[in-house]
Order: structure tokens, then sequence, then C-alpha cells
């Protein structure tokens, strides 16, 4: 084109602007999981190499408490498995999004994040469809590296600034409320997540802390099959 | 502090979020359509499992003593307030812990 109205960005640009709000969230969310990890008595290494594999905001946080307790691998492939598995569902509503993203899909559907995802969701209706997958790639590239340099950036500053750190673990629960409080605004059928809350409450007192999650997990999931009633759960 | 069943216990669950990630796109590669049972899940799942994350995470909670449960009433309500109130999840969080924090370090 000759002439354009207005400066066009690149893929790569409008990918930077379009993740500058996970740029400080994940800088900061990472920052805590670093220090969370060094106070655990981990070296700073492990924060990378954490980030760069799992690359799951809060199930890196729960894996601390795994790792430093030695949970058994099947306990920690079913904890992974209960909190990632909102991931599963993730994928269906990005099934067309993919299939013209190429090589690097694989990357794209590796890096799917809870942010990530709701920045691909959203999508950029300025950007042309013949740079869609640039674009794509760039976002997933970005959020990945952001969360590694939180990370890492944490790991560091833990290992050379010592202060007390009881109670930073709350930064789990804090994320969870305000993800549950979107979820909530954002929807007018409020009761998957009573379901939810009410369950594992339930069986949390019923089957005591170390084997509450599983009976809950699939009491919910059968209970949300067998749910009827007003289908919108996003307004 | 870090051992074999640390990289054990990595491996593990790299490979199961990415299995999870990867399973939609493997299952419903090549179907015009998904099955309306998981669309439904799709769509009720994530805020029930938001729900249960936040139960998850009061596990630890001691509810006959005030010294472990009212930091963490206190603090999740004070996220609850200023999150509904300023919607911004990265000011909710951060004000949150280090309320948290100073509570059980200094206060219980």
């Amino acid at each position: 084109m000759a002439y354009t109205l207005r400066p066009m960005n690149s893929p790569a640009r409008q990918a930077f602007i379009d993740t500058i709000p996970v740029l400080t969230g994940y800088l900061a969310l990472g920052f805590g999981f670093g220090i969370m990890l060094q106070a655990a008595g981990f070296p700073v290494w492990l924060a990378p190499v954490m980030s760069i594999t799992m690359y799951a905001g809060a199930m890196q946080y729960v894996a601390v408490g795994l790792l430093s307790s030695g949970a058994s691998l099947l306990t920690v492939g079913l904890t992974t498995f209960l909190v990632n598995a909102r991931h599963l569902f993730y994928g269906i509503s990005l099934l067309d999004k993919f299939k013209s993203t190429g090589k690097r899909t694989p990357y794209l559907i590796f890096a799917l994040t809870d942010e990530t995802y709701s920045l691909l969701c959203r999508d950029n209706p300025a950007i042309p469809a013949e740079k869609k997958k640039t674009y794509y790639f760039c976002i997933c590239l970005f959020d990945h590296c952001y969360w590694i340099s939180g990370c890492t950036l944490g790991a560091v500053t833990g290992s050379l600034v010592s202060f007390n750190s009881q109670g930073i673990d709350f930064v789990l629960t804090a994320l969870f409320i305000t993800i549950f409080i979107e979820q909530w605004q954002s929807s007018r059928n409020h009761s998957p997540a009573i379901t939810g809350a009410a369950v594992t409450g339930a069986s949390l007192a019923l089957f005591g802390k170390e084997n509450f999650m599983i009976p809950a997990m699939l009491v919910i999931l059968l209970t949300l099959c067998l749910h009827k009633g007003k289908e919108d759960s996003h307004g | 502090m870090v051992n074999a069943h640390t990289f054990y216990a990595i491996a593990v669950m790299a490979i199961i979020t990415a299995l999870l990630r990867f399973l939609p796109f493997l299952i419903f590669k090549g179907k015009a359509s998904t099955p309306p049972l998981v669309e439904k899940l799709g769509r009720l799942l994530p805020s029930a499992v938001i729900a249960m994350l936040v139960v998850y995470c009061m596990k630890d909670i001691d509810f006959t003593a005030s010294a472990s449960y009212l930091p963490a009433l206190l603090a999740s309500v004070l996220v609850g307030v200023l999150h509904t109130w300023k919607r911004n999840i990265l000011l909710s969080v951060i004000t949150g812990t280090v309320a948290y924090m100073l509570l059980v370090q200094f206060v219980f």
C-alpha cells in the first residue's frame, strides 16, 4: 500500500503493547514465586528451570509446597491435574484460531496460560489476517519471557536480601480471590461458582485436608455435567 | 534441598501441564464441532474450579484458633473489597499479601 491513514504497527510491536498488563502482572507474580522458592531453601537456578518447563503461575506456587514436603509423584501428578484441569477447556475455544498458525502451533499451545489465553481470545482486530500468526506467536513468547524474568529476579533478590517472608504464600489465595471476583462479575449464572465452593468446602470438612481434592473434583464434574437451566456462563 | 525427587516431580508437573494444554487439540483436531457436553463443561468449569482453588488455599487454616483464621479472613476481605472497588488484579494481590504478611508477623 502506498498510502495509509495512520502508521500501522508491526505485529510484534502491537503484541508488545497488548501484553503490557501481563508484563507488570507476571513480573510481580513471578517475583513472588522466586521469593517463595528461595525462602523454601531451593537454589536460584530452579526458578528459570521451573518457569521455562512448567510455565504455570498458580501451579508453580503450589509446587513449592509439594517439592519442599517431598510429596509422592502420584500426589504431585494428581495435584497438577486438578490445579491445571481448566486448561483442558481453553483449547476448545481456540481450535479455530490455531488452524492457520502452522509450525508454531505447538509452542502456542504449550504457552497457553490463563493470561495468554485471555489475550488470544480477545485478539486484536487491527492485525490483518496474514499477520495473525506472528502476532499470536509474539504474545505467547513475550508473556513467557516476562514470567521467566519475574521468577528469576525474585529468586535472585531472595538470595541477596534476607527478610522475613512468612505469609508470602497468601499471594496465591489473593490471586484466586481476584480471579473469582472477575468471573463472578462477568457471568450471570453463579451456580458453577457456588457449586465449586460448596462441594470443595463440604469435601474438606468430610475427608480432611489430605484427601479432599479428588472427591471434590469428581462431584464438581458430575454436578456440572447434570447442570441444566441458564447456560450462559459468560455474559 | 535439590535431589532426584525434585527433578522427577518437576518433570511430572511439566508433562501433565503440557498434556492438559495439548489434549483438546489432539482430540478435536479434525472434528467440525465439539460435543455439546464438552462445550458446556468448557463454559461452566472455569468458575467452579476457581471457587474450588479458593477453598483449597484455605485448607491449612485452623478455624478453632483465631490467630490462624483472623489474618486470612481480614486479608481476604481486604482483597475482596479492594478488587470490587478498583478492579486491579495487581493492586489487590500485592496489598492483600502485604497486609497478610504484616498480620501474621506482627499482629497475631
